[in-house]
């Protein structure tokens, strides 16, 4: 509880989040280029990056924008992309519901793939921390993260060249996520509601704005929590 | 792009406080207020009923390939999920996944 603890669990956040700048360095950098090219300006394109700071709904809008789409459909669309985002929500809150205000308010800014997944499995892992000190961990792991986000928004927008090609680098992320897995299944359910997701996902793949993703991820949490009911 | 300076900001000003109040939610309103246990219960799965569906598709149609399945994928895919189930170790996880995938690209 006291405040060195919290400061070593925030650096501890900071050093398991560090190796994630490798998905967003050429991430955010790609988003700096494209939007460029699109005809954003660095103010727009940074606008994006630090207000959003949301990749696959950054580029879902920058898409619809250069298609000349209503407004109220580029909206629409990003949004829709973002909704899962509502399900880490409620997912943290029993973790960090006790969390002041604007301590929520920062870590809900801050909610995104890679700090929501990582500080789920340590919270997990450790459920006896304070809130004071999860909210510390998830923060520490989106610090190197948004960091890089931000910076190489700026450098894509400003160098306005593309990445080397077929490096490999756009596996970065499907690693990073892949790595993620492992570690999360820990009991039967959890297996059970890994592969249900993995199912639903892939046939539905061919719905638009990530809803195939959504109704995968409901249909895996009933599993999930079914199995679990009738196993224990 | 022939959207106006100020159309652009209005997308990106509604779009990042939409964004937000999606991520508040749950966290916002709830906040310290007790859960039911099925409700709870359901919510312990979260994390690994959106994060397998979410790669998924990225790992079997690589946009990279044309949405093709690509062997060196696929095999960097398999070590990086073994790896990080046998170890729990999401570091480990990731060089092993970068290492298998260098090494296909290397040999092919």
């Amino acid at each position: 509880m006291s405040f060195s603890t919290t400061k070593s669990v925030f650096w501890k956040g900071v050093r398991e989040g560090a190796p994630f700048i490798v998905v967003a360095i050429p991430f955010s950098m790609l988003f700096g280029v494209v939007a460029t090219e699109a005809g954003l300006n660095v103010a727009e394109v940074m606008g994006f990056s630090v207000l959003v700071i949301a990749g696959a709904a950054q580029f879902a809008a920058l898409h619809l924008m250069q298609e000349n789409a209503p407004t109220i459909v580029v909206l629409a669309t990003a949004l829709a992309v973002n909704l899962r985002m509502a399900m880490y929500s409620a997912s943290l809150t029993p973790h960090l519901g006790g969390a002041g205000f604007w301590q929520r308010a920062l870590v809900a800014y801050f909610n995104v793939d890679q700090s929501y997944a990582m500080a789920m499995i340590e919270y997990e892992k450790n459920p006896q921390r304070s809130v004071t000190d999860k909210v510390a961990y998830f923060l520490g792991v989106v610090t190197p993260v948004a960091i890089a986000w931000y910076s190489f928004s700026l450098v894509g927008a400003l160098v306005g060249s593309s990445i080397p090609g077929d490096i490999g680098l756009d596996f970065a992320l499907p690693i990073t996520f892949l790595a993620l897995i492992g570690p999360m299944l820990k009991t039967l359910p959890h297996v059970f509601a890994a592969a249900t997701s993995i199912i639903v996902a892939l046939v539905l793949s061919g719905l638009p704005y990530g809803t195939g993703l959504l109704m995968a991820g409901l249909a895996a949490m009933i599993v999930g929590a079914e199995a679990e009911r009738r196993l224990s | 792009m022939n959207l106006s300076t100020a159309n652009i900001w209005l997308i990106i000003a509604l779009l990042g406080l939409g964004t937000f109040l999606i991520r508040f939610s749950f966290l916002g309103l709830i906040g310290n207020r007790k859960m039911p246990a099925w409700v709870l219960r359901h919510l312990r799965y979260t994390p690994v009923a959106l994060i397998p569906g979410l790669v998924a598709p990225l790992v079997l149609w690589p946009a990279a390939t044309q949405g093709n399945p690509d062997p060196s994928r696929l095999a960097a895919a398999a070590v990086t999920i073994l790896v990080g189930w046998y170890t729990k170790n999401i570091i480990a996880a990731v060089l092993a996944g970068a290492a298998t995938l260098a090494l296909a690209f290397w040999i092919t």
